[in-house]
């Protein structure tokens, strides 16, 4: 033991743990990583706060975790020799799951959490499945068994049914008291193989985060796997072939701590000095420029971007800080992709790919919160392929760029669905799956009274407010989870909606042709509320091609004069009318209709996302 | 003075004025506001600023007001100077002035005179409300100086009343004003409020044939005005009363023009009527942007580019008054531009018009109906009236 056994750059990778917690979200993988910060001694105490690692403002709001934290625990166990403990907290939300896949390839080991109270999820299982095809070895794990209506029992008999391990191998703890957590620290000392490396092979480390931080520039996450890396060392990244030089390398425990080097099967950090995480892309290996390695170590693939929205500033002159603002969040959030679009109604802006709306949602307010922008989104909607008759191809990810003229086939994404839920909502699951134009796949029941259920569903039917009203009709008990499973040719039309005749782009949406009347009818009803009359009629029409089909009448203002007697308050008027004058500045024109930004927001709000991951 | 007082400068404890507004006194007629605030119960949809006695609480004695009024009146002469021309107007209003003695009226007014002089053919107006007043009362205002008086009737219809909260009915509404023509008052006008809740099309039209039938030379007429913190206000919110409706007003404000004007009445500025020569000249001097100190808690100033206004609560008000200090809350000195807005926003409401818009901004206006080029004058149309707020956003 001592500091040198375990100082970093000298650590023996027979001494070393690298493991992740997974969960379904809000299992508490936070809370159980706190108490081991503290059993660690890490964290003093009287420096605790909950969910320690959850660093950004926008974790702690909403009481989730959003990135992959990893950190450094030392941990002296029963033999009474120190080993180190790498823990990588990830986020639970299926939007996120890129996240836990690249945490994942940094481990030999995954602690796989479950409430004590809600039992198995369906983020339980796609992160089991996850943690399997990355050969990890799996913890089983129960939390919360303080909780008065906990039910280890039942539980426990669940995950070992879906793992094939006894009940009795599954540990049981609470992250809140902290009963159970040092019995599981030795469990992963004794049951997640050390890391295996080659320390004389050339140096081998792959990165598996990579953040932009503004006073130190892009800070590395790396898994060191062959051979050393050392502070001043020369690295190369063996994708692009670029050399830097290595300013400071260390580990974070849970504060960054530099250190002279990392080994073989270490986790830490790497400053290069660059200021673009592209230069230190994730997944690619780090090698060294004087001994480089000849194999790289297989990255991962780019997340695919889910959902799409054009995002617009409010001002438009806040146009190039938006610009910036997204090149700079770029750098902390590769799953995040731009290009810059235009709208007729709402100028220059950018149309922006998503993982989920959770994702979209969590990048506005950052963009908003950080670079304090005050932005318009467009409803979020998803890619489609569009084949016309004459064998030409568009990929739309903005509806109102969907080809006119003749088109033979539309195609759309779809996702393989998980539901889990008690028995007796079966029926109500099936009817929503149903309306949302569901094919079931199959049905298992993972324990009497637990089914999973699995369907195919049109992505666009389900990354808007299926959660919801999945959560609604289930009581709140339905889990779900989703992953792409490519395409599939349907009858979707496009609907506008015209302004006095004049289209409004922002406003067109792909829908199915069963549900394109239902729709133009509440968006033309919706907007007839928003739109203030103006002093001619305004027609709003909702069309599919030339045929209208919905329509609502904004009638002519016919008064707007205050006219009290106003006792020579002169000034309150004065101010009134510099404050209406103000507010007609920030009208958009739609032909001749003068249409506030406010209406924009409410009509393009989806007020049922999906992403509600918020703490209850 | 309804709502909150707007942010402006700090206002000096002397109350001295800069030196660019003094100069242009006596390049435009001086008036006399005197605010009293102080009402018998609130009118649900009332923010004037006024207190009953119960909201008033100590230290704001009505019986020390008059005392305290031609205190500011004293200040008032110290900060404009020896020399300034006799007042135009002068215009009690509220509150509800009626709710003092007449002789407390009289005699503010009478240290107006004193002060400041009045012009020969000064208009000297108080506002009234019909059961606040008996033919006594109205005769020693008149005998006081008072030439024309002005009914808060704002209905007729006892249902209208009842929603709106006030006190009197219509037999007292037609017999103030009767008392007022009998006891000689050289005009004699009317206060209506229309588009409350539940008053019909021809529930209005018989408070309008009830103020013509009256014999009244002057008519204002208002639409009703749902203010935040009034008890109308947080009715309309809760719901328990409907919102009124602009078309309703619109429609309202039609039928008020075509009855009054073919009963001799003209509008002269968009919510006011009169017969030729009825006019109210010191509401004319407010929209003509004329000078005028505004005595009282709560009344705004206006004097050559300045505009100022006084502390709200009449005890704050006795309170720098007593110690000899100016009562204004804040000030602000109006920059050309701020100026020229207003001339816009202010005179476009009068029939004599305005002149001096640039022809690209007023065509539109024109072609679109809602102005008529009168020589070199712009005038609103009754279209335009209704929308009268949009024409101004448009013209400046
Ligand atoms: N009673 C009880 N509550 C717990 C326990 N562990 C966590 N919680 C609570 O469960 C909620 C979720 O905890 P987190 O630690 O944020 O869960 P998480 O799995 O990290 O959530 P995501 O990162 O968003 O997926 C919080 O309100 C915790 O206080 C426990 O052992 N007992
Ligand atoms: C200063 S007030 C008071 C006059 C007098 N106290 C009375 O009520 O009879 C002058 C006029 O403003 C009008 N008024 C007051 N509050 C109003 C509102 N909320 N909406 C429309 N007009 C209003 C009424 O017609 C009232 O007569
Ligand atoms: S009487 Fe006149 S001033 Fe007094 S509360 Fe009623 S409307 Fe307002
Ligand atoms: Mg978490």
């Amino acid at each position: 033991m001592g500091v040198s056994a375990s100082a970093p750059g000298s650590t023996d990778p027979s001494l070393i743990r690298n493991f992740c917690i997974i969960a379904h979200i809000d299992h508490g993988k936070s809370t159980l990583a706190d108490r081991m910060l503290q059993l660690t001694g890490v964290v003093e105490g009287r420096d605790m706060r909950a969910q320690y690692l959850d660093r950004m403002d926008i974790e702690r709001e909403r009481g989730i975790t959003i990135k992959s934290q990893a950190v450094r625990l030392p941990y002296t166990a029963g033999d009474g020799r120190t080993y180190i403990l790498n823990l990588i907290d990830t986020p639970g939300h299926v939007d996120f799951t890129y996240e836990v896949s690249r945490s994942l390839a940094a481990c030999e080991g995954a602690v796989l959490l479950v409430d004590a109270a809600q039992g198995i999820e369906a983020q339980t299982l796609a992160n089991l499945y996850l943690a399997l095809e990355n050969d990890l070895q799996i913890i089983p794990v129960l939390n919360k068994i303080d909780l008065p209506f906990a039910q280890p029992e039942k539980y426990a008999a669940e995950l070992a049914k879906i793992i094939g391990c006894s009940p009795d191998d599954v540990l049981r703890v609470s992250g809140k008291t902290g009963v159970g957590v040092a019995e599981l620290l030795q469990a992963t000392v004794d049951l997640i193989p050390p890391p295996v490396g080659d320390p004389d092979a050339p140096a081998r480390a792959l990165i598996f985060d990579s953040v932009y931080d503004t006073y130190r520039g892009v800070v590395t996450y790396v898994r060191v796997v062959d051979g050393q890396l050392n502070s001043r060392d020369r690295i190369q990244m063996m994708s692009t072939r670029t050399v830097h030089e290595l300013l400071e390398v260390g580990v974070i425990s849970p504060d960054p701590i530099p250190s002279k080097g990392l080994g073989v099967g270490e986790v830490g950090y790497l400053i290069t000095g660059v200021k673009d995480v592209r230069q230190s892309r994730v997944g690619d290996t780090v090698t060294t420029l004087a001994r480089p390695a000849t194999q790289d170590l297989g990255g991962y693939r780019d997340p695919k971007p889910m959902v799409f929205a054009g995002l617009y500033p409010l001002d438009g002159s806040d146009y190039p800080e938006l610009r910036d603002a997204l090149d700079k969040l770029k750098l902390n959030d590769a799953s995040l992709v731009y290009e810059p679009e235009t709208s007729v109604a709402l100028g220059f802006g950018f149309r922006c790919g998503f993982l989920g709306l959770l994702h979209m949602e969590i990048v506005r307010e950052r963009l908003e919160r950080e670079f304090n922008l005050d932005l318009i989104s467009t409803a979020p909607n998803v890619v489609y392929r569009v084949r016309m008759d004459d064998n030409s191809e568009h990929i739309v990810t903005n509806p109102s760029e969907f080809p006119d003229g003749k088109v033979a086939e539309v195609f759309e994404p779809i996702v393989r669905s998980t539901v889990l839920a008690p028995t007796e909502f079966v029926g109500a699951i099936m009817e929503l799956c149903q309306q949302r134009r569901g094919t079931m796949d199959g049905m298992d029941y993972i324990s009497e009274d637990r089914v999973e259920l699995r369907y195919t569903l049109p992505l666009a039917e389900i990354v808007f407010d299926f959660f919801d009203q999945l959560k609604s009709r289930t009581r709140g008990y339905a889990s779900l989870d989703y992953e792409p499973n490519g395409e599939q040719a349907a009858d979707l039309v496009k609907v506008d909606i015209l302004l006095h005749g004049d289209p409004v782009d922002a406003f067109s949406a792909i829908v199915h042709r069963d549900k394109s009347y239902n729709y133009g009818v509440a968006m033309a009803a919706k907007l007839k509320e928003l739109i203030p009359r103006q002093q001619f009629e305004v027609p709003i029409q909702a069309a599919i091609g030339a045929r209208i089909i919905a329509r609502e009448n904004v009638r002519a203002i016919r008064k707007d004069v205050l006219a009290k007697c106003y006792g020579g308050d002169i000034t309150r008027k004065r101010k009134l009318l510099e404050k209406q004058k103000e507010g007609k500045k920030r009208m958009k024109m739609v032909g001749r209709v003068e249409v506030p930004q406010e209406a924009f927001i409410a009509a393009l709000s989806t007020s049922d996302t999906g992403a509600e991951a918020k703490k209850k | 003075m309804p709502g909150h007082p707007p942010e402006g400068a700090i206002a000096p404890p002397d109350g001295q004025l800069s030196d660019r507004s003094l100069s242009r006194l006596g390049a435009q007629s001086l008036s006399a506001y005197v605010h009293i605030p102080f009402c018998a119960s609130r009118c649900g949809y009332c923010d004037f600023n006024t207190y009953t006695a119960d909201e008033l609480g100590p230290g704001a004695n009505r019986a020390d007001y008059a005392g305290t009024v031609i205190r500011e009146i004293e200040f008032a002469r110290g900060v404009l100077g020896a020399t300034t021309t006799p007042l135009h107007s002068v215009f009690f209003g509220g509150g509800t002035p009626t709710l003092l003695p007449s002789n407390d009226l009289a005699h503010i007014l009478h240290s107006l005179r004193d002060t400041f002089a009045l012009a020969p053919d000064a208009e000297i107006t108080t506002e009234a409300n019909p059961d606040s007043v008996d033919k006594a009362s109205l005769a020693a205002l008149r005998d006081a100086g008072f030439t024309r008086i002005s009914f808060g009737w704002q209905a007729t219809a006892p249902h209208v009343l009842a929603v709106l909260e006030r006190t009197h009915n219509v037999d007292k509404a037609l017999a103030a004003v009767r008392a007022a023509q009998e006891v000689g008052f050289e005009h004699v006008s009317v206060d209506l409020i229309y588009g409350t809740p539940g008053e019909t099309d021809d529930n209005f039209r018989a408070a309008l044939t009830a103020a013509i039938d009256s014999g009244v030379d002057h008519v204002s007429a208002y639409a009703l005005i749902v203010e935040d913190g009034t008890r109308l206000g947080a009715a309309v919110k809760r719901g328990t009363v409907p919102q009124p409706s602009d078309d309703v007003a619109a429609d309202r404000y039609v039928i008020a023009d075509e009855m009054l004007s073919s009963a001799g009445l003209e509008w002269y500025e968009v919510s006011n009527w009169a017969r030729p020569g009825g006019e109210c000249r010191h509401n004319l001097a407010y929209w003509r942007n004329a000078d005028w100190w505004g005595f009282g808690p709560g009344a705004h100033s206006h004097i050559g580019g300045t505009r100022w206004w006084n502390v709200r609560h009449p005890s704050a008000y006795a309170t720098r008054i007593d110690a000899g200090k100016s009562p204004a809350q804040a000030r602000e000195e109006l920059t050309d531009a701020d100026q020229e807005l207003e001339r816009v926003l202010l005179g476009i409401r009068l029939k004599e018009g305005l002149d001096g818009i640039p022809d690209d901004l007023s065509a539109p206006l024109v072609s679109e109906g809602l102005l008529e080029q009168h020589d070199d004058n712009l005038v609103l149309t009754r279209q335009g009236r209704l929308l009268a707020d949009l024409v101004v956003r448009r013209l400046t």
